[in-house]
């Protein structure tokens, strides 16, 4: 059953194979094992989820059950859920409990869907291995050396690992795609603006989006459907009319279902920086979509270089401002002894945040000071314009762009730690797509080393239909995205 | 040396919207602490701002009544800074496009000293939409938190429009003016309440001198959060010659922030430029450009009432009024409605301006009151001019009904009866009161015939007198017109 899609296991609950609340148990049942190693969850609150399962039940037995009512989630500790403890990953919210539901968790609550808890991420979201979490590291599941990727690390191993059916993410620069890529599992970020924000601690307003993780495009396709819809909370909420992403999937079999898609292959993300073995699984996977009926077209996007400098001057900029309001005065973390107002905010903001979100809210403040805005935020704004224009240009020539996710497999917890500048080449090629505001998608395409490789679809915007479909083609034909560690005799799980 | 005062204005008006500028909380002054602070108010993790249309309503009328360019694109920017009472960490404000640009207002300065009234153009440079903060309560006296500093965060988040001049005034009278007409204007078009004590209408001004003459501008000091006119005028004529003593003493200013103290009619420096915040401006990625159509602006237009300026024109062609009593007719809406209600309820214009301008205007300043709080209505008041009209009663007799009115009474008839007030009309019996008092006063008639005109006044005013008043006048000086000339 833990292998299930959410399609399978939402058939089982409207037989009665399964209560919810079995289900339910099952997942929880393999957290208490797993999780005191993992580390995926940092909140579990399990009256609350079994009570979720049991109105889950009663609905199902009424007969007014949606595709994903029973089913247990995780949900990432960036979403403000009511009555939960939702710290973004930070001492600075250590003993927040959220008095509000964010739009996503309304969602799924509408949905009938169950929570299983609350996970693990980079503090704040900053980060791409989950280590600068205040509640510790995340392990990789298929290898507990390894990190998970971040910032949804806790959401990535949770997945990888099946402790949940599936869970929800955010993915700023990459936050969803690149810990989908070194979990082996699937992964989208929406166009921005597809799902509301309301709710889901900032970091970057401009750039952060919600996504579904999950087994498989079919199962992203479902979670979308709840997930994304015009929220007049959000005014980047855009009034976009509503869609099943599942209208597509069943279109996907028989012989060559994705004859007459042109798949772009941008050049530059295939050239230095890109892991052999990393290449080598990719290069597989296109081979495979040829075999599917699409034709490739090699593309460029010449400004991809730039894409990190310019998000590490807008993204700190708008984090700055964004984490001001952890102040201490109103909650949040407040520091013991103070000697006036001021001292009062150093302390609590200094032992509140982590040394990667302290460095950021720096440079975030730095590049927005008098004298240095027009040389770095502005200069960068200007060049966010040309990367979204690389795309507009590539897409006159292609339907849809592929290349790797990640430039590398699953690193070593501790080996770029002390290097942010290496740590923010992780998100080399999934930035970009941010800065555009582009779909993004990261489905597992195989394994070097016995680590997972991700490959990552970029769509036009509001193209997720089409890249759920490829993704969903390539999957038929495939049986990556059904690999799991095996935690059975795991090293270092006793 | 003779100086030259410069002043510009930045006035903040809170802006009457049910709720606040980014959420659906209440705006309503008055309430007890946090009970009007939403999740949007205390800026709790994740949450986002949401534009309150009703906001930019206002801005764009206020943009119309200036005559201003109200821009198709503005953008609502982050302005950084901590302060316990601003939740967010950051205003949100606008800064490099703000939605109503350059326009301008029309002040009449009044008369002062052997200084003649006139009239002068402000021009407004920008104004713009932001949202208020929070308010610091010191000292609090609850027993587990005495002596603590609270928080109160219903007005974070109520909304302004900031409205910034260009430094054209020259003197504290030509500031105070410009501040009155425009407390008139965004009452008359209904965009604030103007309630300066609750804090709805706050001036900041800035002030500087120089040499009379010379284009250079001096170093401006601003002083802030000035809440009456009073206080406005002494602290302008304050800072004003505290500016031009330092000057001569051979100091310099400083450019700062201050203070003015009611008590003392000091200013006093709250800060200086050197520890002014950077603010960090950007764009708030959480907010859209906020896009005005002309549509929209058509849209607002119709729903706007005659401004001020048409409204006097109107009158003095309409009901053919001086400039003056137009003018003064239309310094405030309710005045104007007021007025307006007078004459659609039957009265002739010119009687009533001079009685809203005279007995009403008079007794409501005596008692420190609004038009709209008027004891004798517009309806009493043109019933009171028919009476007068068809000669029912005098002036003088009105001016008794109208405090009777004023103390409560309604019927202007009933207290006509009551107090006796009717004018005699009947020429019988006027005439036969006459043959009375010409008979009882012979010398007087001796004198009037020798040619001393002020003998017949005399004569009028012994007939009126025994007529206890009552008599029509102009009937009363024909009468005797007639005999006397017999």
């Amino acid at each position: 059953m833990i292998n299930s899609s959410l399609k399978t296991l939402s058939q089982m609950l409207a037989k009665k194979e399964i209560s919810s609340v079995e289900m339910t148990q099952t997942f929880l049942n393999r957290i208490h094992q797993f999780n005191p190693t993992i580390n995926a969850y940092i909140a579990l609150d399990e009256a609350k989820t079994l009570a979720q399962a049991k109105a889950a039940d009663a609905r199902i037995a009424a007969g007014n059950a949606e595709p994903l009512t029973g089913i247990p989630f995780a949900q990432k500790d960036i979403f403000c859920a009511k009555g939960w403890r939702t710290t973004c990953g930070s001492k600075m919210l250590e003993n927040f409990i959220a008095p509000y539901d964010a739009h996503v968790i309304s969602q799924f609550d509408n949905a009938g869907a169950v929570n299983l808890g609350k996970t693990n991420m980079d503090e704040f979201a900053m980060g791409s291995s989950n280590e600068t979490s205040y509640f510790g590291g995340v392990k990789n599941p298929w290898n507990f050396d390894r990190v998970p990727g971040g910032s949804s690390g806790g959401s990535a191993a949770a997945v990888a690992a099946r402790l949940c059916a599936a869970a929800t993410g955010t993915d700023t620069g990459g936050s969803i795609r690149q810990p989908a890529s070194l979990c082996g599992f699937t992964g989208l970020k929406p166009t921005y603006g597809l799902v509301s924000r309301y709710g889901m601690i900032a970091f970057a307003s401009s750039l952060d989006q919600a996504g579904p993780m999950a087994k498989s495009a079919e199962d992203c396709a479902m979670m979308l459907n709840v997930m994304a819809g015009f929220d007049e909370r959000d005014s980047t909420s855009l009034n976009h009319p509503k869609e099943d992403y599942t209208r597509g999937l069943a279109g996907m079999s028989g012989d060559k279902p994705l004859k007459g898609l042109k798949i772009g292959l941008p050049k530059e993300y295939f050239a230095d920086g890109l892991d052999a073995g990393v290449a080598k699984v990719v290069q597989d996977a296109i081979v495979e979509y040829r075999k599917l009926g699409a034709e490739t077209v090699e593309i460029s996007l010449p400004n991809t270089k730039l894409s990190i400098p310019v998000y590490y001057v807008l993204a700190p900029a708008e984090a700055s401002s964004n984490l001001s309001r952890y102040d201490g005065v109103r909650y949040g973390h407040r520091a013991a002894e103070y000697t006036d107002l001021t001292d009062m905010y150093c302390k609590s903001r200094a032992e509140g945040f982590g040394a990667e979100v302290k460095r950021r809210i720096l440079i975030g403040t730095y590049v927005l000071s008098a004298g240095y805005y027009d040389a770095y935020y502005l200069k960068a704004q200007q060049i966010r314009h040309l990367i979204a224009d690389d795309f507009k240009q590539a897409f006159k020539e292609c339907d849809i762009i592929m290349g790797p996710t990640a430039p590398s497999t699953a690193f070593r917890a501790g080996e770029k730690a002390d290097d942010p500048v290496a740590m923010y080449l992780q998100d080399v090629y999934t930035i970009a797509t941010n800065l555009a505001g582009l779909p993004g998608m990261s489905i597992p395409a195989g394994f070097d080393k016995g680590l997972p490789v991700g490959l990552q679809l970029m769509g036009n915007y509001f193209d997720e239909a089409r890249m759920l479909d490829v993704a969903h083609a390539y999957q038929q034909v495939t049986d990556w995205h059904l690999q799991m560690p095996d935690l059975k005799a795991p090293e270092g799980l006793k | 040396m003779e100086w030259e005062v410069v002043i510009g204005l930045e006035t903040h008006t809170q802006l009457k919207t049910n709720t606040k500028i980014f959420s659906g909380a209440s705006t309503a002054f008055g309430a007890e602490p946090n009970t009007q602070a939403c999740e949007v108010s205390i800026a709790l993790p994740g949450v986002l701002p949401v534009l309150n249309k009703q906001a930019v309503e206002c801005a764009i009328k206020f943009g119309l009544a200036v005559n201003a360019e109200i821009a198709r694109r503005s953008v609502f920017a982050r302005k950084n800074y901590f302060y316990p009472d601003l939740p967010k960490g950051y205003q949100i404000s606008q800064y490099e496009l703000p939605v109503v640009g350059k326009g301008a207002v029309t002040i009449q300065v009044p008369a002062v000293g052997k200084n003649a009234a006139y009239e002068k153009v402000i021009n407004i440079t920008r104004a713009h939409l932001e949202e208020d903060a929070g308010k610091s309560v010191h000292g609090l006296s609850n027993q587990s938190i005495e002596g603590m500093s609270g928080i109160d965060l219903n007005r974070a988040g109520t909304p302004l429009l900031e409205i910034v001049t260009e430094p054209d005034m020259r003197s504290a009278a030509e500031a105070v003016a410009y501040a009155k007409k425009l407390h008139e204007l965004v009452q008359w078009i209904d965009i604030c309440d103007g309630n300066m004590q609750e804090g709805s209408f706050r001036c900041d001004v800035n002030v500087s001198v120089r040499p009379k003459g010379t284009e250079k501008l001096g170093t401006r000091r601003e002083i802030k959060n000035l809440n009456s006119f009073k206080f406005m005028q002494q602290a302008i004529e304050y800072e004003t010659r505290w500016q031009i003593e330092t000057l001569e003493d051979g100091g310099t200013i400083h450019q700062a922030t201050v203070l003015f103290n009611p008590d003392t009619g000091e200013t006093r420096v709250m800060r200086s430029k050197e520890e002014a915040n950077d603010y960090r401006y950007f764009p708030d990625p959480d907010l859209l450009p906020l896009e005005v159509t002309e549509a929209d602006k058509a849209r607002v237009k119709a729903e706007m009432p005659e401004l001020p300026e048409v409204m006097k024109a109107r009158f003095e062609a309409e009901y053919g009024l001086t400039s003056y009593d137009a003018s003064t007719l239309t310094s405030s809406r309710d005045l104007a409605d007021y007025f307006v209600a007078t004459v659609n309820a039957g009265a002739d214009a010119k009687p009533a301006a001079n009685w809203v301008m005279g007995s009403v205007s008079a007794k409501l300043n005596a008692e420190d009151k609004p038009i709209n709080a008027s004891p004798v209505t517009a309806l009493q008041l043109a019933q009171l001019l028919k009476r007068i009209n068809d000669n029912t009663i005098s002036n003088n007799a009105a001016k008794q009904v109208f405090e009777a009115m004023w103390a409560g009474e309604v019927d202007v008839d009933a207290i006509i009866e009551k107090l006796g007030l009717k004018q005699v009309s009947d020429s019988g019996a006027i005439e036969a009161m006459i043959d009375e008092v010409l008979a009882a006063n012979p010398a007087m008639v001796a004198e009037f015939k020798a040619g001393k005109e002020k003998a017949f006044n005399a004569l009028v005013g012994q007939a009126m007198k025994a007529s206890k008043g009552k008599a029509n006048p102009a009937q009363v000086n024909e009468i005797l017109k007639k005999k006397l000339a017999n």
